[in-house]
């Protein structure tokens, strides 16, 4: 019995126990679908990620805000990958406050590529004063900042429904098989061909929940696709240089008479 | 030590030696004299220097980029993952180097269990481990709380609200610790320069736990004295270098998946909302590597209690050498101590289990259970052994074979032992 092996397969099983623990909290069958950025290669869906910042921007961003991305993300590497221009040409049709001025005043002129998403809101107290009492979350790293994942936001989006009887809901509160308790103060925000996509892919709530999860999930991490790239040829060059530093080792203790 | 011998070849080399023996030291630690029979839980020591150098490295550059404000620390998190030049790569693996450096001390940790490494003449190298131990998990609490999410900050309350435990003092000292009356700015930047500081107190306490070491030289999977150097040693480099370099490869490969596929399943995905002393999560958790010693804390009803007997559950390790009463060492000669060793590793594993649960009905029942066997193993199990059990015939060195019966001198000496209590 090689013993490195033995060693290497408890890691490796240890490895797979903490995974596996770390996602035994979840109990929740979410609704599953074929994720793109997932696995060694996993990459966006060019075309998803740009419907899905349609719906973000047409349907989500009147509520929710997205704080740390900024205009010139859009036309970045491993993103949405819009041109420059039309980056620019999203960015323009925003206003911001900026200065002060020259004369010590405030003022409003279109956003650049090196703005920041303007927000809905002003401040959490006035989201929350527009939405019932309940802020509506900063969406930029919202995919992460829930158990479930992606897979949680897509089933949420699609998991509205009449409420069981014998449960009444408060007024604003709907019911969602998907979200922690099963009550939720966001109203349904998609319906079938409530948008209509530019590249003429048919909007239905499901096309929209998967488009709209997959450009969150790349809004919470940028840098997936150069991340996947980078890890492949690390852990290629690290299997490699294991094999020849084991050659080498046998070599050496080849020398005295001891099991390695 | 033969290093005394030791002289410089060169002109020049003989003449700074002389003043400075820092080729004398070199010579040491490439000719130090190392069994042969190491098998591979043996690389971790090498492994874990890694993950110490690796934290600090990382952590450096995070540092460059990170703003320990309380409204800031957040946004500036944000900022290293988008904006910076590989900056998700650094704090991904600043992040789960953390994960990889328990594995690696739990693994060294048991390793040292199974094969009797804390028994004399190897105890002062156990204890200085054990501080080592307890100032990491120190480093990474302090080092979960600086993105100030959610888990952040609500792990920051619960934990330094347990020194409210201490009667008539604890209030005081809570706020004492926090800088204020509750976890806020004063209680995070103080936490940035303690992380920022540990690691280093680590790298000072390594230096001591590897020249205790040298001392006395490496135990060995027999776990019996050998001659130094001898026919059962091989020199360290190039043997055991080349040896612990294709160890760490094999841990660097698992390393990089969690950084590259999986870099966020170890954390808690509470801790990617930004901190708000408004709202309590559900479950507040601490990482996974705090979670046995987290259940004994809720296993016992008391507050104050229930701190005494977390502290206890990790001290108690200090005064191993002395709980272990057996002469023998390596638990491959040891058939009882075996069996326990194993059942305390599957105990350890089920606390962790039971510290991720509510604390409720049957999950608390037994995390109970385990916590009152983690006390029984070290306080009644291991002094009784040393009495009670009977062991194998050892070998009189790692070359030679076991010889048969009472014929083996390690043996007959232990027997006698036993006869003379009985």
């Amino acid at each position: 019995m090689k013993s490195f092996l033995k060693i290497f397969s408890i890691l490796i099983f240890l490895g797979c126990s903490l995974n596996f623990y770390s996602s035994a909290a979840e109990k929740v069958e979410y609704l599953k679908t074929d994720w793109s950025f997932k696995g060694l290669f996993g990459k966006f869906d060019r075309g998803s990620l740009q419907r899905g910042y349609q719906v973000y921007t047409e349907v989500c961003a009147s509520c929710h805000s997205m704080k740390y991305l900024s205009y010139r993300n859009l036309a970045e590497d491993g993103g949405p990958e819009f041109s420059v221009a039309e980056a620019k040409a999203i960015a323009a049709s925003f206003d911001v406050t900026d200065g002060p001025n020259a004369d010590g005043e405030m003022f409003i002129r279109p956003a650049k590529l090196s703005d920041k998403f303007v927000m809905p809101y002003e401040n959490i107290k006035a989201a929350q004063a527009a939405n019932g009492g309940a802020y509506p979350p900063d969406m930029s790293v919202l995919v992460k900042a829930r158990g479930g994942g992606v897979d949680y936001i897509y089933s949420l989006l699609q998991g509205y429904e009449e409420a069981p009887s014998g449960i009444t809901l408060d007024d604003g509160v709907y019911y969602n098989k998907y979200m922690y308790g099963n009550n939720i103060k966001m109203s349904a925000p998609l319906s079938d061909d409530l948008i209509e996509y530019g590249d003429g892919t048919k909007a239905t709530v499901e096309q929209m929940s998967k488009d709209v999860t997959t450009f969150l999930m790349w809004a919470a991490e940028p840098h997936l696709e150069s991340r996947h790239r980078m890890g492949f040829k690390a852990i290629v060059y690290l299997i490699i240089l294991t094999i020849l530093v084991y050659f080498s080792m046998k070599k050496i203790w080849s020398r005295v008479e001891s099991e390695v | 030590m033969s290093d005394n011998e030791y002289i410089p070849k060169s002109k020049v080399g003989k003449w700074f030696n002389d003043r400075l023996p820092l080729l004398t030291l070199a010579n040491h630690l490439t000719d130090y004299p190392t069994p042969k029979n190491l098998n591979y839980w043996w690389t971790f020591g090498g492994i874990l220097t890694f993950c110490l150098i690796t934290q600090i490295i990382t952590g450096l550059t995070l540092a460059m980029h990170y703003i320990a404000h309380a409204d800031m620390a957040f946004e500036s998190v944000e900022h290293i993952m988008r904006d910076v030049n590989y900056g998700w790569l650094i704090r991904y693996i600043h992040a789960n180097g953390a994960s990889m450096f328990f594995l690696a001390v739990y693994i060294h940790i048991f390793r040292s269990l199974f094969y009797g490494s804390y028994k004399s003449p190897r105890e002062i190298i156990w204890i200085i481990g054990i501080i080592i131990y307890l100032l990491m998990m120190a480093a990474a609490f302090m080092g979960y709380v600086l993105p100030w999410g959610q888990m952040s900050f609500w792990g920051a309350t619960v934990i330094t609200n347990l020194f409210s435990a201490i009667p008539l003092v604890g209030e005081g000292i809570v706020t004492w610790l926090w800088g204020g009356y509750s976890v806020d700015n004063p209680t995070l930047t103080r936490f940035f320069t303690l992380h920022y500081l540990i690691p280093f107190l680590i790298l000072g306490l390594v230096v001591l736990h590897i020249w205790a070491l040298h001392v006395p030289g490496n135990n060995n999977p027999v776990g019996i004295d050998i001659k130094k150097p001898s026919k059962d040693t091989v020199p360290f480099h190039p043997y055991i270098v080349i040896k612990d370099g294709f160890a760490l490869l094999m841990f660097m490969i698992v390393f990089a998946f969690f950084v590259f596929y999986s870099p966020n399943i170890l954390g808690h995905a509470d801790n990617y909302i930004e901190a708000n002393p408004m709202v309590t999560p559900a479950h507040i958790v601490p990482e996974w590597y705090l979670l046995p010693f987290y259940a004994i804390l809720r296993s016992v009803p008391d507050k104050l209690l229930g701190v005494i007997a977390m502290l206890s559950a990790i001290l108690i390790l200090a005064v191993l050498p002395w709980l272990d009463t057996s002469k023998i060492r390596s638990a491959v000669f040891r058939p009882l101590y075996k069996q326990f060793y194993w059942i305390l590793v599957a105990d350890v594993l089920i606390l962790g289990y039971m510290g991720a649960m509510p604390a409720e009905g049957l999950y608390l029942l037994i995390a109970r259970v385990a916590t009152a066997y983690y006390f029984l193993h070290f306080l009644v199990v291991l002094p009784l052994l040393g009495f009670k059990e009977k062991t194998l015939p050892v070998p009189l060195s790692i070359t030679e074979p076991v010889l048969g019966g009472m014929a083996n001198l390690a043996t007959a000496k232990q027997n006698e032992s036993i006869d003379k209590i009985k």
